[in-house]
Formats: structure tokens, sequence, C-alpha cells
């Protein structure tokens, strides 16, 4: 099966652009947090990239740090690329949206925050809840996440 | 004349938000100024019910997103798992055959009821009736592949979980030969109609720049024209070997939207064809151990669902049980946009554009 | 045989009465009584029918069965339905204004049953003969929006608000090309009286000397009553029942059944202004002239029924745009031509 993420040779214009940026296997790239908004925008703007589709935003909570992940596309080259971005702060975890740089992030990340209470600065929906009660406590998939009770 | 706005509560009990879904209108009049759409009511915590079950004990659950093309659901998950084991390559060449018949009906049938169902939301109940009659056929032939009709289950990690049945080729073949001409009367009950026209024609335009932008999928995106189908852009499984064309839109109103379904269903009869022609012998299921622990790591994958893509992150700990599992919902993604354009249409226009986008709750609040 | 049937009977009773030594002013009140009851007993089982004859020809049109349980053919299935209806109970919300949300569907029949009264049913069978019945029919009609009007605004509910302002806004745009398109008609018969007008299709129907003025006639009249591809008032899929939302129980059957006789009422109009009303076409009269008057009626309420379960529904503005700016400019010019026509007509002398 033909494999369409992106080559790892071509990332490597935006390394040095972004000493921080590290990859890992093919078409996984890892971002410091404060670096992801400049590397979106420059993955989406560089006709090279062209990732103009971010198909995928979650995150994952890995007991003592979180990663958050995101599937961008180019529908213009079809290639892949997975960007991870790890979030040491357990207690209050915290990225950059990407809201400005594709809208496709604001639901996005609203139900990331919602299941698992990452904070996306400056996602315009943010913080308020999408799947779950507005007066819900906890985010349900934290591996910490305790429901007391049960069917009656 | 001073004059005010109103808001509205549509939903979550309304007879044409697809489920129970809410959107806050502000109204001028019948204007809608502002709409906040509000999901989470069919919100059952799937993701989270997934990290307590096994590998293959999540199938079930996955049939309950998009309940209307439960076949393409389990494929979305089962895709994944076996990309995070490696096992793509080993797939059964019958199995993919018989994974792309049966995703392509189920594909058939979504569509069926999204064009009969906004031909309901537009006010014509005569065209719910005929979509039905005809989707009854497709749940027949589940019914005799998997035993079941709506949810389906029938997916397995590395395969499918049974062989077609014998009564299943006459059935099929009949019904993909009289699919044209249900189209046809479709067409002519539905798409050809003058006020059906007026009414979806210019309405709720996504232009594809905004498209790409919100992440929308599927024949919504098709319908503004830009040919962004996995089965074509990136084939998997064995989509290559087929011929098909993707229908394209040319306005990206609802009414492009609506008429790509239905040529797509044309497409999906093809391709059911060349795959029922071509149907090697062989195994079903390949050769993977009876308790599932994939190695330690994550995977993503997508596939074309119905809606549009199907995406499935999961990620393992080499435990039997997947560490964290999220489903890409296409359905979700759309209705991101489902706010924006709404703005200034009038409050039928809110439902034509809602019914366009075709949402199965189930998926969007997973 | 058939047909004095009906005057038969009147004109049998009145005789029994004089006989008996009734005085005459007694005797016909009595009369006026009996005709009235009549009416309103024959409006009542046809509107309990035709509910159940919508249900049947959608579900053929729709490839089903329809109700086919409850009786005969599910013939008794609408008397359940009122049954279950008439047991429900009727959920007044705490906010509306409780004497008008309780008014209106007692009031909302009332207007198509004063319609029926001069309405002719066969030969010399108008319970009153009355010589500006158009103008009676007219005048009435349009009353009904008014208690759509009550019901939806004292509902406090803002789908029944919508749907009520959806109710005037439609009704009143309407009414105009309706009226304008039987003015064509009366031009041509130069009377109101609905006797007359029958009797003056002898030779034409007014279908065929007014067809232009049929069809705007008959699209307004879908308008008026409610319905497909007209039926925004009540557009489910958009403000879930418009007026009727929080009517519950026998309210909303009020509603429902209203719909029915309007439905009728349209469908008796067109038949007595361009259908021939009793008259029998090709001279067959053997068939009773009040049997052909039915005969029309059903055609008209099938064709009705037909063009519902066909068509979806238009939107707010395209409704008004297509009121405003092509029916009355088209009614207008129909009346022109028709004017024009008869001076041509008188001129030449024929």
């Amino acid at each position: 099966m033909a494999s369409y993420d992106l080559p790892v040779e071509m990332l490597e214009p935006l390394k040095e652009k972004f000493p921080g940026v590290e990859v890992s296997g093919t078409g996984v790239l890892l971002v410091p947090a404060a670096d992801l908004p400049a590397v979106a925008q420059e993955l989406r703007d560089n006709p090279d990239y062209g990732f103009n589709m971010l198909t995928n935003l979650t995150a994952v909570d890995y007991n003592d740090h979180f990663i958050a992940v995101y599937n961008l596309v180019s529908l213009t080259h079809g290639h892949n690329l997975m960007l991870k971005v790890k979030l040491a702060d357990r207690t209050a975890p915290a990225v950059p949206s990407l809201c400005p740089v594709w809208h496709a992030a604001d639901w996005q990340e609203r139900e990331a925050y919602d299941l698992l209470g990452i904070n996306y600065t400056g996602c315009p929906g943010h913080p308020t809840r999408i799947l779950l009660d507005d007066c819900f406590e906890g985010h349900p998939l934290r591996k910490d996440y305790q429901w007391e009770g049960g069917r009656e | 004349m001073k004059t005010q706005t109103y808001s509205l509560n549509m939903g979550p009990q309304h007879p044409s938000t697809h489920g129970v879904f809410r959107i806050v209108l502000e109204l001028d009049g019948e204007v809608v100024v502002k709409a906040t759409p509000v999901p989470g009511y069919l919100h059952r915590g799937i993701e989270k019910l997934a990290e307590a079950r096994t590998y293959t004990q999540v199938i079930p659950y996955t049939d309950r997103m998009d309940y209307l093309a439960s076949m393409l659901m389990n494929w979305g998950y089962v895709a994944a798992v076996e990309k995070l084991m490696g096992i793509e390559e080993e797939i059964p060449e019958r199995a993919q055959y018989i994974r792309v018949i049966t995703g392509e009906l189920s594909r058939i049938a979504s569509h069926m009821i999204a064009t009969g169902d906004y031909a309901g939301n537009i006010g014509g109940l005569t065209g719910f009736t005929y979509t039905f009659r005809d989707r009854e056929r497709i749940m027949d032939m589940f019914e005799m592949v998997c035993g079941s009709r709506m949810t389906v289950s029938y997916f397995r990690i590395g395969g499918v979980a049974a062989d077609l049945p014998d009564e299943f080729f006459p059935a099929c073949r009949q019904f993909i030969s009289d699919l044209p001409s249900m189209c046809d009367e479709y067409d002519g009950l539905i798409t050809g109609n003058e006020i059906f026209q007026a009414r979806t024609k210019h309405v709720g335009i996504i232009t594809p720049e905004d498209g790409i932008n919100y992440g929308i999928t599927g024949p919504s995106l098709r319908g503004s024209g830009i040919a962004y189908d996995l089965r074509k852009v990136r084939p998997y499984s064995v989509y290559d070997r087929f011929d098909f064309e993707v229908p394209l839109g040319e306005r990206g109103d609802c009414f492009d939207r609506f008429s790509c379904r239905i040529k797509e269903m044309r497409q999906s009869a093809r391709i059911i064809g060349q795959a029922l022609d071509n149907l090697p012998d062989g195994p079903i299921l390949a050769k993977v151990p009876k308790v599932i622990k994939p190695p330690a790591g994550d995977a993503y994958a997508e596939i074309e669902s119905s809606k549009g893509v199907l995406g499935c992150y999961v990620v393992s700990d080499g435990s039997p049980k997947p560490y964290r599992v999220h489903f890409r919902r296409p359905s979700f993604i759309n209705l991101g946009m489902l706010g924006k354009m709404c703005e200034g249409w009038k409050i039928a226009d809110v439902i034509a554009i809602l019914g366009s986008i075709d949402i199965v709750l189930g998926e969007v609040d997973c | 045989m058939g047909e004095n049937l009906f005057t038969g009977i009147a004109a049998w009773l009145s005789a029994l009465l004089n006989a008996a030594g009734v005085p005459l002013i007694a005797n016909d009140i009595i009369l006026m009584v009996v005709k009235f009851v009549a009416i309103l007993v024959f409006i009542l089982v046809n509107v309990l029918w035709l509910v159940y004859m919508e249900r049947k020809v959608s579900a053929y049109i729709q490839c089903r069965i329809g109700p086919n349980r409850v009786g005969p053919k599910g013939l008794l299935q609408t008397v359940a339905d009122i049954g279950k209806l008439l047991s429900k109970e009727i959920i007044i919300p705490r906010l509306s204004d409780k004497i008008v949300f309780l008014l209106a569907p007692v009031l909302i029949f009332v207007p198509p049953l004063m319609i029926m009264v001069v309405v002719p049913w066969g030969r010399d069978m108008a319970a009153v003969n009355m010589n500006i019945g158009v103008f009676y029919f007219l005048a009435l009609a349009s009353l009904s929006t008014l208690i759509f009007w009550m019901g939806g605004w004292s509902s406090y509910n803002k789908y029944s608000l919508v749907g009520a302002m959806r109710v005037v806004a439609q009704m009143v745009s309407y009414e105009l090309p309706l009226v304008l398109a039987l003015l064509g008609v009366i031009m041509l018969t130069g009377t109101l009286n609905m006797n007359t007008i029958i009797e003056a299709q002898r030779h034409t129907w007014f279908i065929f000397a007014q067809p232009l003025a049929f069809l705007i006639y008959f699209i307004a009249g879908v308008s008026e009553t409610n319905r497909t591809p007209f039926d925004l008032v009540e557009g489910e899929s958009e403000i879930i029942a418009g007026p009727y939302t929080e009517y519950s129980g026998m309210g909303y059957a009020m509603f429902m059944l209203a719909e029915y006789a309007n439905v009728m009422l349209v469908s008796i109009m067109c038949t007595v202004m361009f259908l021939g009303g009793w008259l029998a076409p090709f001279g067959w009269t053997f068939i009773p002239s009040w049997f052909w008057f039915f005969i029309k009626v059903y055609v008209m309420i099938f064709i009705f029924m037909w063009i519902r379960w066909t068509y979806p529904r238009i939107r707010v503005d395209q409704l008004m745009g297509f009121g405003w700016k092509v029916l009355v400019p088209l009614s207008l010019a129909n009346i022109f031509v028709t004017g024009v026509g008869m001076y041509i007509y008188r001129a030449i002398g024929w």
C-alpha cells in the first residue's frame, strides 16, 4: 500500500527555520508548544507543503504528560503529516490555538478541551464545553478521571 | 420603527434536526442573524468506553456512531488498528473485496436516507418513503450477510466476520442493476422538482476555500467542486482497482451537495458491480492472534465514509485494550461551519442547509 | 328519481308541518334549522372521511397501504383517532392568554360552516339562496385568518408566533388574487348569486371561458387552505406546527379538521364558479344534480391531495414574491382581457 506521508527530507528546510522541531518517524513531527502557530502557518502557506486542511485534532493523556495530535492534509500535493505537541504541565496543560490558521480547529479544540481539559489559548469558543453538559465536572478522557456512582 | 431580534431555540426536540441537535437562532423576523449550534445531546462517551474494551469489542461501538453507514464506521476503526499492527498488507484479497462491496452498499444506504430525508426537510415527504423502500433491500442484504440490519459489526481486525452467503449474490446483482432506475426515480420526483430547486439552488454556499479551511469533507466538499475523495486521491484497500468517477458540484450550494449524493450512488453501484465480477476466492480473515495486542505506538488511518473522511486515531500501550481511541467524525467537523452558513438566511433555509450537510447525531456526538 | 330526493324531503316536511297547523313563520324556522343541522352533519362526516381519504391517498402515493386495521379497510380509523384525542388532556401553557387560547379552536369551525349555508348543493338545494353569495363567501373566508392568529398569538410560543405571522401574511396576500380571479367570472355573469352563476355555465363551464382565472383561483385556494406547497403556516420541518404547536388533544384536532373543512370549501367554490356546479356534463342527467356536484367537489379535493403529496414546500419570501409579483398582476391582466373581450363581444353583436 502506497504511503502518502510527507517524505522526511522535505522537512529539512522547516527544521532549519524552527530548530525546536524534531522529526520522529515518517510523517510525524514533534513541535514545541511555543512554535506551534508559526510552524502551522509555515506548513499551510509554504507552497512546498501546502497543508491546507487540518483533518484531525485530538490529544492523548500519557499519565505524566499530554500529547496534542494534529493531522494535516495537503489537498494540492496529497501529503499527510502528523504534528505532535508534548504538554509536560499536567495540572494546566495549554497549547496555542490553531483557529487562526485553520477554522477546522475550532470545534475540535473545544472537543479536546471538553474531554481532556487541554487549554487551547486563543480559541474563540474557548473554554466552553461542546459535547458534555455545561455543569459537568472534570474531563472524562483523562486517565485519572474517576466517576463516582453507577447504576442505582 | 423600533425593531429587535429574538432568539429561537430550535431543538433538541425538533422534527428536522436529524435527532437531538439544537441550534440557537438569533432572528430578525424570519432572517437569521446568528446561529449557534449546540451538539452533545447524544454523547455516549464511545471514546471513553473503548478504553475499557478489547480491540475487537470496540467494533460494535463504532456501529453506533453513524448508524446509517455502520459498515463504513467499522472499516474506519478496523483500518486504524490494522495500520497499528502493521498487517495492512496481509488482509486477504477476498476480505478486501467483501469490504468494498458491503462498504459501498452502506454508502448507498446512507445516501438514500440523506436524499429522502432532505426531500422531507424541504417539505415533500413522499420522496422519503421512496428512498426508504429501496434502502430496505440493502438492509435485507446486510441481514443475509451478518444477521443484523443496522448495527452490523461485520468487520473484524484482519478481515470480515463471515463469508458472503450464496443468496447474497443474486440479491446484490439485482439491486445494482435496479439502482440506476431508482436514481432516475429520485431525480424525477425530487431533483427535477421546480420548487425543490428554487429552495436549494444558491442557498448555503460553501466556497472551496472555506470548505477546506473548515475541514469539510465528503459530498459537502465535493459539492463545491473539490475532488477530494480518499478512494481516488489516496486509495486505500483495493479501491485503486476499480473504475469510477468522483461526481462534483459547481456552485457549492445545497442543491449541488444533494445531487452529488445521487450521482455517488450510481458510482457506488459501478464499484460493487466490478467487485462482484472480480471477487477472488480465498480466506476472509488474516492470521491474527486470538487476543489482539498491537505493539505500543499510535496510528491514524482515514477512510472515505458516506459523510466525509472518517479518521481513527488509535494509541496502544501493548495491552489487549486500546489506550486511547479517537474518531475524526466527518459529521461533527462538517457541522462546524453551520453557524457561518446559516447567517443571513431564513428559518426554512436553516433546515435546508442542515439537511444538505447530512449529519447523523450519533456520529456528531459520538 | 334521485333528483328531487332532498328537495322532496323538505317539501314533505313543510307540508307535514302545515297540515299540523304550525304557523307559517315557525314552519320556516323549523325547516331552516333542519337544513342547517343536515349541512352541519354532512360537513362533519365529510371531514372525518376526508382525513381518512387523505391518509389513504397519501399512502398509495408513497407506496404504502395506509390505515387498514380499525374497521373495514380502516374506515373507522379517524373515529378511533377522534376518540383518542377527545380523551386526552388539553394542556394550557401557563403564560398563555387562556381565554383566547381556548376560544380559537372553538371558533375555527364557524367560518366554513357559515359559508356552507349558501352553497347550492344541487338544483334548488341551497339552504339560503343569497343574492350576494360569492361576496358572503369571500367575506367569511378571510375570517379564518383572525382565528389562526388568535391561536398563534395566545400560545406564548415563538414557533406559534412565527406561524401566526405567516398565516396573516400569507392569507392576506393570497386573498387578493383569489378575489380578483373570481372577479372575471362575476364580470361575465354580472351577478353574485351562486345559483345564477351556475345557470350561466349551462353552455360553457367557466374553466374554459376563464382558464387563467381558474388557475389563479386554484393556486390561491391551495394557499388559503395552507396546504403544500404553501403550507408554511404549519411547515412541520421548520416551525413544528405553527400556530397549533401548543395545542393538544381535541384543540389540535379541531384545527386539523377545520383544515379539511376549508379544503372542502375551496373545492366547492371552485366547482360553483368554474366547473358548472351541479350541472350535468354531456347531458347525463340520469345522475342527480347533487351527486354531480359531489363528484366534482371530490375530484377537486383529490387534486388538492395529489399536489400536497407531490410537491415540497416553498419559502416564505418566494411565497410572497409569487403572490404579489405573479398572481396579482396576472389576475389584473385577466380582468382587463375579460373586460375588453366582453366589449368586443358585444360590439360584434353576437
